[in-house]
C-alpha cells in the first residue's frame, strides 16, 4: 500500500475541521449547564427540557415543517414535471432557453428572489386582494419557486441517463402515453423525485432570507425566530435548538442520499 | 378500412407490407430517401447497412417513433402511417433489448397483454407458453439485472412476440451477444420464426448475419437501397460496386471493352495486365469502361499453370498469407503490382504450408464466375 503523505493528511484533517468544527461546537455548548453561552458550566441537558415548554419556538418549529413539507410537495410535483418536459418532449421552439432558464434560481441571489417574490405579492394584494396576509401561504410559494428548481435539475439527470427504448417499449407494447409514465417512467425515476423532496424539504427548512422577505406579522419561521432570537444575544437555548435542527438536516440529506443510491435498475446493488 | 378482405388467407400475397416512397428528413439532414418496398408475409427480411445508413429510422418509420416526411406505410393492407405505435398490429424488439428493470422476467413479458386487458388467466397460460418458447421457465421470477445477455435478448423476444404481431421488427437483435452465442440464437431466432410464421424484419450492419438469416436482404446505403434481393443474388449478382464490396469481400479489374458476342464480353485490363472474358446480359458495347470484379474462393491458386482453354491464368507471386484453421488466405501480387486476394479451403491436414511468402503461383477462374459491373 502506498503511504499518504503527511500533506494530504494535514490538508483533509484541516478541511473537515473548517467544515465541522462550528457545528461540533454548537452541539457541545447545547450541552452546558451554565446561563453563559460560551463558558462551559458542567454538562445538562435542560436546554432541551426548556424548548419543549418554549411555545413561541414550537410554533415557529411547526409552521417551519408545514411550509417545508408544504412546497417540497409542490416542488416535486412542478419540477418533476419540468424535467419531463425539458428531456422528454422533443424539440420545441425554444428548449434550450428553457434548460437553461430552470436552473437561474439556483444561480440567483437570495435577497433578490425574495424581494422580487415580495414585489410581486404587493403587487398582487392591490390587483385581487390576495394574498390578504401574508404569512404561510406566501412563504410556501416563495419556498416552491426556487426549490422547484432544484427538483427539475435532479429529476432531468435521471431521466437523461435513463434508455429513451424502455418508454417507447412499453408505448410498442400498447401502452398509451399516460398509462407508459405511470408504468415505466415514474418508477424508474421514483428515487429522484425523492431526493429532490428531501433536498426541497431540507431548503426550506434552513431559509431564512426569502422567508423573512415574503412573512408577515405573527408567522416567524425557525430560522427567523433564531436569527432574531441571537440579535439580542446568544443564550444556550438557542444552541440547543441550532443542534435540533442539524439533526434533522443531517438525516434528511443522508436519507436523499440512500434513496438515490439504492433506486431499482440502478446497477452495482451489494 | 379495406384490411379485412386483403388479409384472410392471402398468404402468398407479396405486397403484406408495402412502404411507398417513404421518406424522413431530420432538418436538412435526408436519413431515408423516398424508399419503397414489398415484403411478403412470414418473409424474414433484413435491412442491411453501415451505421447512418438510415436503417433504423426506416425501422422506427415501421414502428411508428418517427413520422415519415413523406411516404405511406401498408401492414396488412391498412395504412398505418398514421397509426401511434400503440395501435399498430407492430411489435419491436430494441438494440438495448429495453427490458423493464424494476419487473420480473414474467410481468416483463406479460406487459405487452396487460395494456390489452387480457383476463388475468390467459395472460398467465400464454406467459407460460412464451417462457416455454424461449427456455426461460427457470427465471420467471428473475429480475433484469440477474440475466445474463443472451437471457435478456430472449426475455425481449418472448415479450415482443406475445402479442402476436404480424410484424417483428428487429433492430441489431444479436449484436450484444458474442460469437459463439451469437450462431446459436440465430439458428433459434429461425427456428421461432419458421414456427410463429411471422414476419421479422431484422435491421443489421452484419452481413454475415443477414445472409444466414435472411429469405432476402435490402441493402442500403446513405438512404437509399442499393439492391434488394435473396442472399445469393446480393453475393453473386451485386448490382453494382458498393452492394460487392459491402457485402463480403471482391477483387475488381478496371478494365474497357475491346468485344462483345453473345452475353460474352472481351475486356483489355491494365491492372490485369492481359485480357479478360466475362459474361453478361447488360447492355454493353466495345469501348465502354467496366470492373471485372471477383470473390476470393472463386479463383483457384497453383503451383503450376492450369491447362484449361476456358479459364483466366495469371501468374503472381505470394505477397502475404494469412491461415484461418479451415481456410487460408493469400494475397496475391501479379507482376502489373496489382493484390488480388484469394481463399482456398485447407483440405489436407498437414503441420505444413502449401505455400510460402514469395513463392511464384498462377491464379485462375472461370469466366462465368466473374461479375461484370458497370458503375
Amino acid at each position: 500500500m502506498k503511504r499518504r503523505s503527511a500533506f494530504v493528511l494535514s490538508a483533509l484533517a484541516f478541511g473537515y475541521a473548517f467544515l465541522y468544527v462550528p457545528l461540533a461546537s454548537v452541539i457541545f455548548y447545547s450541552f452546558n449547564d451554565s446561563r453563559l453561552a460560551t463558558v462551559w458550566g458542567g454538562f445538562s441537558t435542560r436546554w432541551y427540557g426548556e424548548l419543549w415548554g418554549n411555545d413561541q419556538v414550537l410554533d415557529a418549529a411547526f409552521l417551519s415543517l408545514r411550509i417545508a413539507v408544504t412546497s417540497a410537495t409542490l416542488a416535486t410535483v412542478l419540477g418533476t414535471l419540468a424535467g419531463l418536459a425539458l428531456v422528454r418532449v422533443t424539440r420545441f421552439r425554444g428548449r434550450t432557453l428553457f434548460s437553461a432558464m430552470i436552473t437561474s434560481p439556483l444561480v440567483m441571489p437570495e435577497v433578490i428572489t425574495g424581494l422580487s417574490l415580495l414585489l410581486l405579492f404587493v403587487s398582487l394584494q392591490q390587483l385581487v386582494g390576495w394574498p390578504a396576509q401574508r404569512g404561510f401561504s406566501t412563504i410556501t410559494i416563495a419556498h416552491t419557486t426556487f426549490s422547484m428548481a432544484y427538483v427539475a435539475v435532479v429529476v432531468r439527470s435521471r431521466l437523461a441517463a435513463m434508455d429513451q427504448s424502455l418508454e417507447e417499449a412499453a408505448m410498442d407494447l400498447g401502452g398509451r402515453p399516460l398509462r407508459v409514465l405511470v408504468d415505466i417512467t415514474l418508477p424508474l425515476i421514483y428515487p429522484a423525485m425523492l431526493a429532490g423532496w428531501l433536498l426541497a424539504f431540507t431548503l426550506s427548512l434552513d431559509d431564512l432570507v426569502i422567508a423573512s422577505f415574503v412573512s408577515g406579522p405573527g408567522s416567524n419561521t425557525l430560522p427567523m425566530y433564531i436569527f432574531s432570537k441571537v440579535k439580542l444575544g446568544v443564550t444556550p437555548d438557542i444552541n440547543a435548538l441550532a443542534s435540533l435542527v442539524i439533526l434533522f438536516v443531517s438525516a434528511g440529506v443522508l436519507l436523499a442520499w440512500l434513496v438515490t443510491r439504492r433506486g431499482p435498475g440502478q446497477p452495482g446493488r451489494t | 378500412m379495406n384490411g379485412q378482405a386483403a388479409s384472410n388467407g392471402d398468404s402468398a400475397s407479396p405486397d403484406f407490407i408495402r412502404i411507398e416512397n417513404l421518406s424522413k428528413h431530420f432538418d436538412d439532414f435526408v436519413a431515408v430517401d423516398s424508399v419503397s418496398l414489398s415484403i411478403a408475409r412470414g418473409e424474414l427480411f433484413s435491412i442491411l447497412g453501415g451505421s447512418g445508413c438510415g436503417k433504423t429510422t426506416l425501422l422506427r418509420m415501421l414502428a411508428g417513433f418517427e413520422v415519415p416526411t413523406t411516404g405511406r406505410i401498408f401492414i396488412d393492407g391498412i395504412d398505418v402511417t398514421d397509426l401511434p405505435p400503440y395501435e399498430r398490429p407492430v411489435n419491436m424488439m430494441f438494440q438495448s433489448y429495453a427490458i423493464f428493470p424494476h419487473m420480473t422476467v414474467e410481468s416483463n413479458i406479460g406487459y405487452g397483454l396487460r395494456k390489452d386487458r387480457l383476463p388475468k388467466s390467459e395472460i398467465g397460460s400464454r406467459v407460460d407458453q412464451m417462457l416455454e418458447l424461449v427456455k426461460l421457465n427457470d427465471f420467471r421470477h428473475r429480475k433484469p439485472d440477474q440475466l445474463s445477455g443472451g437471457q435478456r435478448q430472449r426475455v425481449a423476444l418472448a415479450r415482443a412476440l406475445i402479442k402476436r404481431p404480424k410484424v417483428l421488427l428487429l433492430d441489431e437483435p444479436l449484436a450484444a451477444l458474442d460469437r459463439k452465442l451469437r450462431e446459436h440464437t440465430q439458428f433459434e431466432l429461425m427456428a421461432i420464426q419458421d414456427r410463429l410464421k411471422i414476419t421479422f424484419i431484422v435491421v443489421t450492419h452484419d452481413q454475415e448475419e443477414a445472409m444466414t438469416l435472411s429469405t432476402r436482404i435490402a441493402v442500403m446505403e446513405q438512404g437509399r437501397f442499393e439492391q434488394v434481393g435473396t442472399p445469393k443474388q446480393v453475393y453473386e449478382y451485386p448490382c453494382n460496386r458498393f452492394v460487392a464490396d459491402f457485402i463480403g469481400t471482391i477483387n475488381t479489374f478496371e478494365s474497357r471493352v475491346v468485344g462483345c458476342t453473345d452475353g460474352v464480353i472481351e475486356v483489355e485490363s491494365a491492372e490485369a495486365g492481359s485480357h479478360l472474358h466475362a459474361l453478361t446480359d447488360k447492355p454493353i458495347a466495345s469501348g465502354d469502361s467496366v470492373s471485372i470484379a471477383l470473390r476470393p474462393e472463386k479463383i483457384f491458386i497453383s503451383q503450376e499453370r492450369p491447362d484449361a482453354a476456358e479459364d483466366t491464368c495469371l501468374h503472381g507471386i505470394v505477397e502475404d498469407l494469412g491461415y484461418f484453421g479451415n481456410l487460408s488466405l493469400y494475397r496475391i501480387r501479379l507482376s502489373t503490382g496489382k493484390i488480388v486476394q484469394v481463399s482456398a479451403q485447407n483440405r489436407r491436414r498437414s503441420a505444413e504450408r502449401f505455400l510460402e511468402w514469395n513463392d511464384e503461383v498462377w491464379i485462375s477462374w472461370q469466366r462465368q464466375s466473374a461479375v461484370v459491373l458497370t458503375e
